[in-house]
């Protein structure tokens, strides 16, 4: 029996990732998990790659997992959970185990979108029963705030900083929700948890389909991103708000906005509390802070081309 | 009753894996390996056995997929070689210490660069800080017989370790030889169920694998892995005594060929062995006393068994088919350490032999003996290690 996706219902389910745990206060990663587990009406068994979230969770005899969980390295959280996926399968097979379980990786960005790429295209390609699901604070905060493929444009890191002649980063972000769908996979989705809702009904929705499935899930960083530690929910609605971080989902390669902001504010909105773009503001980056604008009202057009042809 | 067949090493291992028929196997490709577990992708498509495959994209993937299926609970094979066996190196440290009997043979092929798919023992000698097991085979026979027993070593409750069990790329991977196997039923009566242990896949009893421990744990961590090394050999010596029960051959932590009054002798792994076993023969008819050690437990190191079986020789040749540039052979230093604290030590040298699938001559092994027999007379160590074989 599934549980209803309200508070009153969800309230009652116990938080399998517990109290104590030692993120930092404000990080909007453990909330991910928390709703990632909610939304999940099964037993699960998590990956986790190494980051932030791992070395918080479970550090000599503690651990605020009450799920099977398993790290082993920073670059393969979606090959070792493959083999964990693997396994039950073999054992399924044998009639040695009789159990639905679901199968959940997490990853930073730096551990995804990077080092982790590898590893998780083959998993996808593979077609093992799991969703991945990364959690994009926008650079190795982990290590101390360092550039990774998905820091935006623009933003001041402590390997792209902001100096008096190179304005922080000068890429734009790599676009790994769509990567992801590119491998035909039943189901990517981007998602945030300021819109919780629409977040766990993308793990719900998830979880229904057999094969591999990914989501990416912006988590807010006030470490990084050196901002307010209240600051997490109201900067990801903020990115959501202004396009820059759209809630959407693509399934069997079919696009669906799955939020459309009222009033699209200006991704200056969501950057302005941010430290990490402080110089932005600046009037000698002025044509930095216009062409993030342009980039974000660029992507945003493009994916709603995408989701009206239905393709 | 066992089948006399004709057969490559690669075949030979092939064939002892599908006897034991794991419950998951990562296959990727690589020289001279890939024709091992192409034989095991074949067994798995005709239905010869329940094996789960992951056909994984990188020996990476590889090494990080066994490690999650043998946490998940349950019987984990995988092979390599070379460069692939280099980029499993992080995930090799991770299998051994969370404690995962994954079994492994390792073809071994020389190191790029220069690239080389040939025979040499550089992989594996990378690969022997990482808190495996290392079990080293001379000939297909060997490879076949160790790959069974590597199961029952790994497996052991006291033991929980990975495995791997090494032959020379080519020489042995891909010659063919006569060799016997076992019955299907007798290797898996041998190998017996798969015992779990703390398995992931127990969803009554959830448990955290991979913690970070810090200054507070690691240390203790860490000497838990060095103890459960000093128990290995006894389970080897057990394993084997009821292997030879089964089998009628005899293994034991290393093989020794004329050693018992030897004066001079070879130290020497793998196939070059069996050549360095007929020039021994031909010293032994001119009246040389002449002999020869083969380790097979390379990991964990027998030292002191070692010094006892060449304590009452004079002049001893360490043979690597590795170097450890700037330092010695790793054999080398292994046999020398073992030797250290024996009061009257034999003479030393070291020579490095057969890279990237260099041919090993009988006439290399005949030079190295006749440079032993001057060195026991009592002439000087010219050089105590040096390549064998260089073209000038």
């Amino acid at each position: 029996m599934a549980t209803g996706l309200t508070l009153k219902e969800l309230s009652k389910k116990e938080d399998l990732l517990t109290h104590g745990h030692r993120m930092c206060s404000g990080c909007g990663a453990p909330t991910i998990v928390k709703m990632v587990l909610l939304a999940t009406d099964y037993p699960v068994i998590a990956s986790n790659a190494t980051g932030c979230l791992e070395v918080s969770t479970c550090i000599s005899e503690y651990t605020a997992w009450k799920i099977p969980w398993i790290h082993t390295a920073f670059e393969n959280a979606a090959a070792t959970l493959s083999g964990v996926e693997t396994m039950y399968r073999s054992l399924k097979k044998q009639g040695k185990i009789d159990k639905d379980i679901k199968f959940i990786a997490f990853g930073g960005d730096g551990g995804t979108y990077d080092i982790g790429l590898q590893s998780l295209s083959g998993a996808m390609e593979r077609g093992h029963d799991m969703l991945y699901v990364c959690y994009d604070n926008g650079a190795y905060m982990n290590t101390g705030i360092q550039r990774s493929s998905a820091t935006p444009l623009g933003a001041d890191t402590t390997t792209c900083p902001a100096g008096d002649v190179i304005p922080g980063k000068l890429r734009v972000r790599k676009n790994l929700t769509k990567i992801m769908a590119a491998h035909n996979i039943p189901y990517a989705a981007q998602a945030s948890p300021s819109h919780w809702m629409d977040l766990m009904k993308k793990v719900r929705k998830a979880h229904e389909f057999n094969g591999p499935k990914f989501m990416n899930v912006l988590s807010g960083c006030n470490r990084g991103w050196r901002s307010q530690t209240n600051d997490a929910i109201t900067l990801s609605r903020l990115a959501v708000n202004s396009c820059y971080w759209p809630l959407y989902e693509i399934e069997d390669g079919v696009t669906k906005i799955t939020y459309t902001p009222k009033d699209k504010v200006p991704v200056a909105d969501f950057m302005k509390p941010q430290g990490r773009f402080k110089h932005l503001f600046a009037p000698a980056n002025d044509w930095l802070l216009k062409k993030v604008q342009e980039e974000v009202d660029k992507e945003w057009e493009k994916l709603k081309k995408q989701a009206e042809c239905g393709c | 009753m066992a089948k006399v067949v004709a057969v490559t090493g690669n075949e030979a291992v092939a064939n002892a894996l599908r006897q034991v028929n794991p419950d998951v196997c990562g296959i990727y490709p690589i020289t001279p390996q890939t024709d091992m577990m192409q034989r095991y992708a074949s067994y798995i498509a005709n239905g010869q056995v329940t094996t789960e495959p992951i056909l994984v994209e990188s020996e990476h993937s590889s090494m990080s997929a066994c490690i999650g299926a043998a946490a998940a609970g349950g019987r984990v094979v995988t092979a390599t070689s070379s460069q692939g066996l280099a980029l499993m190196w992080e995930m090799l440290h991770i299998a051994s210490g969370d404690r995962l009997p994954i079994i492994m043979p390792v073809v071994n092929r020389a190191l790029s660069a220069p690239l080389n798919i040939h025979g040499d023992h550089s992989d594996a000698m990378g690969a022997r800080d990482t808190g495996w097991i290392q079990i080293w085979s001379e000939n297909a026979q060997e490879s076949y017989d160790n790959t069974i027993q590597a199961f029952r070593v790994g497996e052991h409750m006291d033991i929980r370790l990975p495995v791997m069990v090494c032959l020379d790329g080519f020489i042995i991977s891909h010659s063919i030889e006569r060799m016997e196997y076992l019955e299907d039923k007798e290797v898996r009566n041998f190998v017996g169920e798969y015992k779990n242990f703390l398995p992931l896949l127990d969803l009554e009893k959830p448990k955290s694998y991979g913690p970070l421990i810090l200054t507070d744990l690691y240390h203790e961590y860490k000497r838990a892995q060095h103890e459960v090394m000093t128990k290995v050999k006894d389970v080897v010596l057990d394993v084997a005594k009821d292997f030879e029960k089964l089998s009628g051959r005899t293994y034991g932590l290393f093989e020794t060929y004329r050693l018992d009054d030897a004066d001079i002798a070879l130290v020497i792994l793998n196939s070059a062995a069996g050549t360095s076993k007929d020039v021994i023969d031909d010293f032994r008819n001119k009246g040389i006393k002449a002999g020869l050690l083969k380790p097979r437990l390379f990991r964990p190191f027998p030292y002191e068994e070692v010094a006892e079986a060449l304590k009452n020789t004079k002049a001893v040749c360490v043979m690597d088919r590795a170097d450890s540039f700037g330092g010695y052979g790793p054999l080398f230093m292994e046999i020398t350490s073992a030797l250290y604290h024996l009061k009257d030590r034999p003479a030393l040298i070291n020579k490095i032999y057969g890279l990237g699938g260099r041919d090993y001559m009988p006439s290399h092994a005949a030079l190295v003996l006749n440079e032993l027999h001057e060195i026991a007379k009592g002439g000087k160590i010219r050089i105590i290690k040096e390549y064998l074989g260089v073209r000038e």
